[in-house]
């Protein structure tokens, strides 16, 4: 294996303890234009596991789930400061194409968003977008992505209608086959469930924790419940409100394992918050 | 508005105090709009009467086909070269005004957005609506038939010019229906840019696009006065657009019209009655794919 | 392409650096696809800078030559060499004047009708209608002119001039010899053609109406006609002053249906019966025959059409826009 002298600066010394984080986030900062929207950020991680970001709205558990693979960059005025260090590679890096990262790093939103073509077209997107042209290695794309987002049975037979006609926790469920299906490394998770009624919500936890075993991932919720019932660690997040300006800046309050978040934090703002006593 | 009047109704004193003048007033009002529509009408009505008395009966498949009578004294039909020029002349318009257009949107829309480029952009396509068709007849005479003579193809150029601010306008009305929703999963799942522009914004819009090309087709193809500068009128068919004059339905009407003959006039009415069927079936299908393609959006 | 079945394959640092690395070749793509999309943008403001200069200067000739004379003298002969616009400009002003008078109260009419008076079901009929006559094309409107309405109205425009018969104010714009192609037919074909313009266009102005505007008039007691005059028409006045001037543009420019109507006589006259000429009107029924200076003057013609035009459409966008601005809209 040789190094080439461009990649070379961006690695990191990877030492063998490192290998299992996927993500090192050091002093990031998100900027709105002059606003800071979130503060100084740390936490690492770690690869095959549910990271859970919770937190009241306003706290920039969002944003800093963007950053993870750049999707702040289609925001004009966000500028994103300090170090996201993804397999001790630099992700900000001037030479990071955004593009390549996104299809490394998938994302699945908050309201389900299918593209308005057939479930078929849809899971069959990105790995056509990736070059993939034979038919035969996309039938057998789609339906093992269909079969890990647990669709498949359901959707066999009507590959060819639309999309639009699936109920929502169905689509959302078709989003993340569709995500699966150009074999990121990384899923992220922007509140899948904020749109869905609870027996949705209950497959897709189920999901989530199926696909742990292939890949990591990292999910955003207001629902404190969820967190506790699926991540195996949690960020909790808050936002600080400066008294003059009223101006609310994010910053992360404590990551630790989701059991002793839950059960015995060390912050006493986290305590609050999962305990309900917080507004 | 009748539960207010209801309950007015129900308390009588209270409509002692609408005074005689204010409803007198209103009701004025109320006769003035209603009396608007009707009188909208009347146009409406009696240009679709004449069209139908003259035009229909004899219009026939014969009258697309036939070649224009050598003599216009003459009666019978056809329009056979007309409808030809029109729909050449037309076309080449659309193929050329579409793609610019289209891509013209695409930046003001995903690229260009509120810059100073994009907004003067958007404000003189607005302008550019409005320059009369005569105009651009006269420019492309001044740029094009000048150097290479009268042809189809000086027809299509003005006419392209006359659609392309209209295509830019309704396609970047259509691209802003598209939810960014999908742009941004076609975005997460490592997709450029342009490639998410051209395999997701546009599939998604494509309803919209076409209606509004549609509208732009139509307007084109009514135009007149680009055609007598550019095109000229002959009355012989001519497959060959870049050289040589040409003629189109709308060119036919107004030549026709003009000439005391009743055979000519009654060929001007066939021509006008083929062009507005074209022209209505044009408008009516994209206001139906306007309008269902709004209400998938809306219900998505 | 690794195969479906297996899950990632664990890979070290390096070889996923590299995959993340820019790809010149794709972002050259990206660039291209920009700069191609800049580009189609970009022709409409060089046609409308060569529409400017092309004309222009292809005119010169017959600008340098009359002079100001070119607008001010109203003696138009080719064959003497003598181009001056006058009557066409005024003859221009004068049907465009006619025509927004008798269009402006229908459409706001029925722009207020379709909002504020009928119910939905009625709503999008109304469109259809509006649609329809604005699809049209203008030499179907020209040919009906000719043909069906000139003749009709001769009789009509005769009786009302033997009614004025002397009256002084009158007199003067109803008086005279009265033909069925005059201004005044030119100015009701126009105000046909832009009805439809000013009412679609005026209809947009008011769905923008707020609802708590009119419940605000509504709940003080205020009748149907009240609440229009108190909340509606203030909040759209810009909004429909827009689009009444850029019916009046499109009515200027109007060139097909006038040159049939009009009755192309080179005339200024207040007698809004009798025959005269308008500036497109004049282009496209002398054109063809022209050559030399006659041709540049009738191009010159083209560009103060174009100037004028031009300079109506931008002042009714930014009038929208100002008043857009100025309600947060």
């Amino acid at each position: 294996m040789s190094v080439d002298a461009d990649a070379a600066p961006m690695l990191n010394s990877s030492s063998s303890d490192q290998s299992s984080t996927v993500f090192d986030l050091h002093d990031l900062n998100v900027y709105y234009g002059s606003f800071r929207a979130v503060r100084d950020v740390r936490l690492e991680i770690k690869e095959r596991e549910i990271t859970a970001f919770i937190g009241p709205s306003g706290c920039g558990k969002t944003t800093v789930l963007r950053c993870l693979n750049r999707m702040n960059d289609l925001i004009a005025s966000c500028r994103v400061e300090g170090g996201i260090r993804y397999h001790g590679i630099d992700l900000l890096g001037a030479d990071i194409d955004p593009v390549e990262v996104r299809r490394r790093i998938g994302m699945v939103f908050q309201k389900p968003n299918p593209f308005p073509k057939s479930i078929y077209d849809n899971v069959a997107f990105g790995p056509k977008i990736g070059g993939v042209k034979d038919k035969a290695t996309l039938d057998e794309m789609v339906e093992s992505a269909l079969t890990k987002a647990a669709l498949w049975d359901e959707v066999k037979d009507r590959l060819n209608s639309s999309a639009m006609g699936m109920s929502g926790g169905q689509q959302q469920r078709l989003c993340i086959a569709r995500t699966i299906a150009v074999q990121p490394d990384v899923v992220l998770m922007d509140e899948p469930c904020s749109a869905l009624d609870p027996i949705a919500t209950a497959r897709i936890e189920d999901l989530m924790q199926e696909l742990k075993s292939d890949y990591t991932i990292v999910i955003v919720t207001h629902n404190m419940q969820q967190a506790a019932r699926v991540s195996d660690r949690t960020a909790f997040f808050t936002a600080e409100v400066n008294p003059e300006s009223d101006i609310r800046t994010g910053v992360l309050v404590e990551y630790d394992a989701t059991e002793k978040v839950f059960s015995n934090p060390s912050d006493q703002r986290t305590e609050s918050y999962v305990t309900g006593r917080f507004g | 508005m009748t539960a207010v009047q209801g309950d007015l109704d129900v308390f009588t004193p209270l409509e002692a105090s609408l005074t005689r003048s204010r409803r007198t007033k209103n009701l004025l009002a109320t006769l003035w709009m209603g009396g608007s529509l009707v009188v909208a009408w009347v146009p409406l009505a009696w240009v679709a009467l004449y069209l139908i008395q003259n035009g229909a009966s004899s219009f026939s498949l014969e009258f697309l086909t036939e070649s224009i009578p050598v003599s216009s004294r003459g009666f019978g039909p056809g329009m056979g070269p007309a409808v030809i020029g029109t729909l050449l002349i037309t076309l080449i318009a659309t193929v050329m005004a579409v793609p610019l257009g289209v891509l013209g949107a695409i930046y003001l829309h995903e690229y260009g957005g509120k810059s100073k480029l994009a907004s003067t952009i958007r404000l003189m396509s607005d302008v550019m609506t409005g320059v009369p068709s005569i105009v651009m007849g006269l420019f492309i005479y001044t740029v094009w038939v000048l150097a290479f003579g009268l042809s189809g193809f000086a027809g299509s150029l003005a006419l392209a010019c006359l659609m392309l601010p209209i295509v830019i306008r309704s396609s970047e009305e259509m691209l802003r229906l598209v939810p960014d929703e999908l742009r941004q999963a076609s975005m997460a799942l490592g997709n450029s840019k342009w490639r998410t522009i051209l395999t997701v914004v546009l599939p998604a819009a494509l309803p919209g696009l076409v209606s509004g090309v549609m509208l732009a087709v139509a307007r084109a193809a009514g135009e007149t006065a680009p055609i007598v500068f550019c095109v000229g009128v002959v009355s012989e068919t001519n497959w060959n657009v870049f050289v040589g004059s040409n003629t189109t339905l709308a060119a036919q009407i107004f030549a026709n019209a003009q000439l005391p003959y009743p055979g000519a006039q009654e060929r001007a009415w066939g021509a006008a009655f083929t062009l507005v069927l074209l022209v209505f079936v044009l408008t009516v299908a994209a206001r139906v794919i306007t309008n269902r393609f709004s209400k998938k959006r809306g219900g998505a | 392409m690794p195969t479906t079945t297996t899950p990632p394959p664990t890979v070290n640092s390096a070889d996923r650096g590299r995959a993340l690395l820019r790809r010149p070749a794709e972002e050259r793509k990206e660039n291209s696809f920009r700069f191609l999309t800049m580009g189609s943008g970009i022709v409409v403001l060089a046609v409308l800078a060569l529409i400017a200069l092309s004309t222009t200067s292809r005119s010169w000739d017959a600008f340098a030559s009359q002079g100001i004379g070119f607008i001010t003298s109203s003696e138009w002969a080719p064959n003497r060499g003598k181009f001056g616009a006058l009557a066409f400009i005024y003859g221009t002003v004068l049907v465009s004047t006619i025509a927004l008078v008798l269009a402006v109260p229908v459409s706001i009419g029925i722009a207020l009708f379709v909002t504020e008076v009928a119910p939905k079901t009625v709503r999008k009929g109304v469109g259809y209608i509006i649609d329809l006559l604005a699809a049209i094309p203008s030499v179907v409107y020209g040919l009906w002119g000719l043909l069906v309405l000139a003749p009709t109205l001769e009789p009509v425009y005769e009786s009302i001039g033997g009614a004025v018969g002397e009256w002084p104010v009158l007199s003067l714009f109803f008086g005279g010899q009265a033909y069925g192609k005059s201004f005044m037919t030119a100015g009701i074909i126009l105000a046909i053609m832009i009805t439809p313009i000013i009412t679609s266009l005026s209809r947009e102005v008011l769905l923008t109406v707020p609802g708590a505007q009119r419940e605000a008039a509504l709940a003080l007691g205020a009748t149907r006609w009240e609440t229009i005059r108190a909340s509606v028409l203030p909040w759209a006045k810009g909004g429909i002053t827009g689009s009444v001037m850029l019916g009046l543009g499109r009515a200027m420019g109007e060139t097909i249906a006038v040159a049939l109507v009009i009755g192309s006589s080179n005339q200024i006259t207040t007698e809004l019966f009798s025959s005269g000429d308008a500036m497109p009107a004049v282009i496209v029924n002398e054109f063809p025959e022209a050559a030399d200076t006659h041709r540049a003057a009738l191009i010159g013609l083209g560009v103060v059409l174009f100037g004028i035009t031009i300079l109506v459409n931008v002042l009714a966008r930014s009038i929208v826009k100002r008043s857009e601005r100025r309600l947060g809209v």
